[in-house]
């Protein structure tokens, strides 16, 4: 059985509840972290680990925390972001649903660390029964000296808000999070300033992942080093990974990073295989918004290397032959599956959720879906599939915020690995678009 | 002659909630409570009239505008009346892969209504919503706060029965 560091416990009966939670070892690792070490140790301890952000960039978590601004006499803010949005990922919501006091115990040992005394958990409006679980574990910490004034008689006050989004997959970028926690429409802001310079209020403010913030409980009782030497190279630790899609086992699976994705597609301990009967077509390995790779890149990189669930290996040879680790929203296609209806699925989505503030992601991802479903429904051209590449191009690279990168990449990868599928729905446009009906060429099938 | 009573008032119950959670967020920025106030709003009222707004607008010492671009913006809130029961569902692609569109097309014969409509006698109304962060368990549909997964069209059937009563 791999090792596990956030889901250990989360087969417990009643984890979710403080006393269960408190049983089986939780808080220890604030009480180790606020009666014996200092808020700079925490830091240091975070920067050991190596524990790169968990909500999809990927950018180191302790070095983010080093950035955060001190000035006298302002406040300094920490906001988990849960607002977790992204088609295919949903691990954050069986995180925070299963094992509440895991985030509780990690954000109050994070606001230690980055000394502040407010700290906000942004979760999707959607999730309300989710908030209504985080609202009572809040009241139980509180109840019992965990959480509020003078915690655990150390000194150290903070009060934890959870704050309910409205429905807007945008929030999920974190300068747009802190407008929509300021009660605006969530429009990213331009950067700089960093949130770690002026954020929430205009103080400076780290946003971490639930997951980024829950793997510090593990840090604090191990250490950074014992974390650091799990995983592989800068991909350290373990990671969650939400698996949907053609699978026999689809659910919220804990990896050691570095496993290969042949084990976790198709291991018993995992994902089980592909469902009985079908082959893989192609995977979306880091939640929509990452490039599709087909069947022949999913087990192998470009070198002939066996694929690793980690963050370098998932990205090997760029775009061109890789994809990203993104949120760990694991998405398997099996032949089933067309692949001009799913990207048009997506680019529907990208449309619909892009926030309108550049016109690049306001008209190109509308473009986009036009023109996707025209091809998907008998009326596209063979100029329309360059047409798209070339406004995937456009929209790429030259947005405030990378909704506009992600809007482009499901397009522009679905076209480079499977043009001939789109081609396809040019040239027999009565059968593709018949109900189910899927290209069955040679690309598809390995 | 008796005065009949702002209808545009919270409840004593929702008006406790609604000023904890102004109290929760830093003096002077009570703005920040729009959101989840919005909510308790929607939660009393069904929809955001906009006189419902202006409330919300005054309570938080605001001005209306502020209110209105909010809510228009966030695809939660409900600015035409609905039905009783809201059903939203999940129209993304992890869904879509395990047969949501044809059971929604069920849900929608079901309901004789399509997306966006309410049933004549307002029990129902349907509205398709973007990822519901469920997609190991789709297809997925929500009512409120409870999340209905794994849908099959003897599910919906039997939820749909369910909710008649």
């Amino acid at each position: 059985m791999a090792r596990k560091i956030l889901l250990e416990h989360a087969h417990i009966a009643g984890i979710e509840t403080f006393d269960t939670y408190r049983k089986n070892g939780g808080y220890e690792a604030l009480e180790k972290a606020i009666k014996t070490m200092t808020p700079e140790a925490v830091v240091e301890e975070a920067k050991k680990s190596g524990v790169r952000g968990r909500g999809g960039a990927g950018f180191p978590m302790g070095m983010k925390w080093g950035f955060l601004a001190k000035p006298e006499g302002v406040p300094r803010y920490l906001v988990c972001n849960a607002d977790e949005s992204e088609p295919g990922t949903f691990k954050d919501h069986y995180l925070m649903k299963t094992i509440p006091h895991l985030l509780i115990e990690g954000m109050i040992i994070s606001s230690f660390a980055l000394g502040a005394n407010k700290s906000f958990i942004y979760v999707r409006g959607e999730l309300m029964y989710v908030i209504q679980i985080l609202e009572k574990a809040i009241a139980e910490a509180k109840a019992k000296g965990f959480l509020g004034k003078n915690i655990l008689g150390s000194g150290y006050d903070l009060e934890l808000v959870v704050h309910p989004g409205g429905g807007a997959y945008i929030c999920g970028e974190e300068t747009a999070l802190l407008e929509s926690l300021e009660g605006k429409r969530g429009n990213p802001r331009n950067k700089p300033p960093f949130p770690a310079v002026k954020g929430l209020y205009q103080s400076p403010t780290v946003v971490n992942n639930v997951e980024s913030i829950a793997n510090m409980v593990w840090i604090i009782n191990n250490g950074g080093e014992a974390y650091a030497s799990i995983g592989i190279g800068r991909s350290t630790g373990t990671k969650l990974i939400s698996a949907s899609g053609h699978i026999r086992k689809p659910g919220v699976y804990e990896i050691e990073l570095g496993l290969s994705v042949d084990e976790f597609m198709n291991s018993d301990e995992y994902c089980g295989g592909i469902r009985e009967g079908h082959h893989l077509k192609a995977l979306v390995a880091g939640g929509s918004s990452v490039p599709i790779i087909p069947a022949r890149l999913v087990y192998k990189t470009a070198n002939g290397e066996d694929r690793l669930m980690s963050y370098e290996s998932l990205s090997d040879g760029g775009f061109a032959t890789g994809t990203m680790l993104g949120s760990g929203g694991f998405i398997v296609f099996d032949e089933t599956a067309c692949i001009v209806r799913n990207t048009w699925n997506f680019s529907r989505f990208y449309h619909h959720e892009s926030c309108g503030q550049c016109s690049p992601c306001r008209e190109g991802t509308g473009w986009m879906e036009k023109v996707l479903h025209r091809l998907e429904h008998g009326h596209g051209h063979m100029r329309d599939i360059d047409l798209l590449v070339d406004v995937a191009k456009k929209i790429e690279g030259n947005t405030i915020c990378p909704l506009g990168d992600a809007a482009a990449w499901p397009v522009a990868s679905a076209i480079r690995h499977f043009r001939d599928e789109f081609e396809w729905h040019v040239t027999h446009p009565a059968e593709a678009t018949k109900p189910g009906a899927v290209y069955m060429g040679e690309a598809v099938l390995i | 002659m008796t005065e009949v009573a702002n209808p545009i008032e919270f409840t004593p119950e929702r008006l406790a909630k609604v000023k904890d959670m102004i109290a929760r967020y830093p003096e002077g920025k009570q703005k920040s409570a729009l959101l989840p106030v919005l909510h308790v709003a929607q939660d009393q009222w069904g929809w955001l009239s906009s006189e419902v707004m202006d409330h919300v607008a005054e309570m938080l010492s605001i001005q209306p505008i502020e209110v209105y671009e909010v809510a228009t913006f966030y695809t939660m809130f409900h600015l035409q009346p609905v039905g009783k029961h809201v059903i939203e569902y999940c129209r993304t692609g992890p869904c879509c892969l395990m047969g949501a569109e044809s059971v929604y097309d069920h849900l929608q014969q079901k309901l004789g209504i399509k997306t966006g409509e309410t049933t004549p006698d307002g029990l129902f109304s349907l509205k398709e919503v973007e990822c519901l962060a469920a997609c190991g368990w789709g297809p997925v549909f929500q009512i409120r706060e409870k999340y209905y997964m794994n849908l099959t069209n003897e599910k919906v059937d039997s939820i749909i029965e369910e909710l008649s009563q």
